[in-house]
């Protein structure tokens, strides 16, 4: 049952990751600091809303818009403002993203100090929730796996019936088709930016709920999205959400277990994937 | 001829770098030229492979490490554990350890190239960081092990900022030449071959998985140098130095100095540690990650080869410019600008 919200929050974070990486094949290294611009902005917007008693009950849901909000923001300064015009260079892009996230991780050190926060989710969400079967269980934990499935279906809802959808898909397949057929596919890269950041912002808050962050936490995500995207496959929801199922119950188990070699345990299963279906488990052959 | 020329440079580099010490105060020695010299060491492993094998790998520095733990562990001075080794034997184990570390890394991530090899590189380069922080009982965790002091050299320590720098001095250079030796010869052809066009050459009968496994052997043992050379620079190994951030900066020096030449990568390690020696006087000591973050950026904007690329493009534009004035000499040719495009 942890390692199904693990699950569903590695699932959050790096189905932004690779929605990103599925049309533009952007590798975006800085997708943990994303994770933390969120947190850190949603944050501070929590703490001021928290302090006062008459707004106090809004508290986290306004500390979700502002994550959601300073991450996708960031995430678009970041495409128009330095990846959008050398698109198609994938490794200097990927590069970009690494000094880009050097600087957003020390800047946010700079501004927020090194001490780790938490969010403490309004009361309708805290305390515990009677679930058949496991017993009682935290409301809050419960609230994320449903997070996780809202954002799995309205991503599923977007790429397959929604118009913009229909340019994202058309865009992994063919760029250049797309641009031919009048689409502005520059903007449409934007939006998929946006909507890959934003993701990334939501997870910052709500994983600031359930367990604190500080520094350090960007690389730990970053490295979650990595693995669960190497092993689910590039660009697929199902297998994003098969390899973030995988990996986090591996982590679990392995923390339960094995706790010295939990991590050892994660990479066995990447590199068993890699040996055997290097597109990952649900990926398209490139 | 201009290939000698090039020679000509690099022994007159060498010759300035021979007598350097005597120049500067102590402090120069060790902390700036001898640091950049370690640090290069790792970073031109990266570049090796990155120039002539098309890969930009983040692991180097994991395998830096494998072999700074493997002589932490088995030395004779290091603090809480070792296993008293002399080190005579610890240090070719732990290059031993190196080199099959970068083999296995090679096998892992043959398959892939370009970003992917970068994203499992980084992976497993974070991974092992992650493990040995919570692996007590041999790493010694979060702390890592201290006092791995190095051997005596001539009956001094080598603490001392002189024996340091003349052992990494000697040490670069000879992997230096070895390095341009190797990639001038058989192996380094079919590499570079396969970098450019691997179904050419696969087609004429080359194994190129070994090829590229045996190329990350060849880093590995590089890496390994430096990991046990900085492992004695910093008398002792953490996982902090070996983590995320540490791969980074191995490759912030490397893109920094150049991937199209093995100099570039002690050229970028030499501005790396110049910055954070004195980026104190620059804009914040504190700040230090900003602003070699922003100089990382700027070269990746600019110039995509590096700080080697700039004076290469300096060198093209002032010979365009002298063939201006003499119209019979052709305009350079635009070189492959290395695995960045």
């Amino acid at each position: 049952m942890n390692g199904l919200t693990l699950a569903a929050l590695y699932f959050i974070v790096a189905s932004g990751f690779s929605l990103i990486f599925g049309l533009m094949r952007t590798v975006n290294m800085a997708h943990g600091a994303l994770y933390l611009v969120g947190a850190y902005a949603g944050y501070a917007v929590f703490e001021i809303f928290y302090d006062n008693p008459a707004t106090y009950d809004y508290a986290w849901y306004a500390g979700v818009l502002a994550g959601v909000a300073a991450a996708a923001v960031v995430g678009v300064v970041m495409q128009v403002g330095f990846l959008g015009w050398m698109q198609g260079q994938e490794l200097r892009q990927a590069l970009v993203t690494i000094g880009l996230s050097i600087i957003i991780a020390d800047q946010l050190l700079a501004i927020f100090g090194g001490t780790s926060r938490q969010f403490f989710p309004p009361d309708a969400l805290f305390g515990a929730t009677q679930v058949p079967i496991v017993g009682r269980y935290p409301t809050f934990r419960l609230v994320l796996i449903a997070i996780a499935i809202g954002v799995g279906v309205g991503l599923w809802l977007l790429l397959n019936r929604t118009r913009l959808g229909l340019m994202i898909r058309a865009g992994v397949d063919d760029r250049r088709m797309l641009e031919a057929c009048g689409v502005n596919v520059r903007l449409v890269s934007i939006s998929v930016f946006a909507l890959g950041a934003a993701l990334a912002g939501l997870g910052g808050v709500v994983g600031g709920s359930a367990q604190p962050f500080t520094q350090g936490t960007d690389v730990q995500f970053l490295l979650a999205a990595l693995v669960v995207v190497i092993v689910g496959g590039m660009g697929s929801i199902g297998g994003t959400a098969l390899g973030a199922l995988l990996i986090a119950m591996a982590e679990q188990l392995g923390q339960a277990f094995a706790p010295v070699y939990s991590v050892i345990l994660t990479f066995a299963i990447m590199v068993a994937v890699l040996a055997l279906r290097p597109q990952g488990l649900m990926g398209r052959p490139a | 001829m201009m290939r000698l020329s090039t020679n000509h440079l690099l022994l007159a580099l060498f010759a300035v770098l021979l007598v350097l010490p005597f120049l500067v105060p102590p402090f120069w020695t060790a902390n700036i030229l001898g640091r950049a010299l370690v640090y290069g060491l790792i970073a031109m492993s990266l570049t090796f492979l990155a120039s002539y094998g098309g890969f930009v790998s983040l692991a180097q520095m994991m395998i830096a490490g494998v072999a700074g733990y493997t002589v932490a562990i088995l030395g004779p001075t290091s603090i809480p554990m070792g296993a008293g080794l002399s080190w005579g034997l610890t240090i070719p184990i732990a290059l031993v350890m190196a080199t099959l570390a970068g083999l296995l890394v090679g096998v892992i991530a043959v398959r892939t190239m370009g970003i992917y090899l970068l994203m499992i590189t980084l992976a497993l380069a974070v991974g092992f960081a992650l493990y040995v922080q919570a692996n007590i009982s041999v790493f010694n965790g979060y702390e890592g092990i201290r006092n791995v002091l190095g051997p005596q050299v001539l009956g001094r320590p080598f603490r001392d900022p002189f024996v340091f720098y003349y052992v990494s001095l000697a040490v670069c250079s000879l992997l230096f030449a070895g390095v341009l030796v190797l990639v001038r010869g058989p192996f380094g052809l079919v590499l570079q071959g396969l970098r450019d066009n691997p179904r050419r050459v696969s087609a004429l009968g080359y194994n190129a998985a070994l090829h590229r496994i045996a190329a990350f052997g060849v880093a590995g043992f590089i890496a390994g140098c430096g990991g046990v050379l900085v492992c004695f620079y910093n008398i002792g190994i953490s996982p902090g130095s070996i983590g995320l951030w540490a791969s980074v900066n191995i490759l912030v020096m490397s893109v920094i100095g150049g991937l199209g030449h093995p100099i570039g990568a002690f050229a970028g390690a030499l501005i790396y540690v110049l910055f954070d020696t004195f980026a104190s006087s620059i804009y914040d000591r504190e700040r230090f990650n900003t602003l070699i973050g922003l100089v990382f950026l700027v070269i990746v904007l600019v110039s995509p080869d590096g700080f080697l690329g700039i004076g290469k493009r300096l060198k093209e534009s002032l010979q365009a410019r002298l063939s201006r004035r003499k119209p019979k000499a052709a305009a350079p040719e635009p070189r492959e600008e290395g695995p960045s495009t």
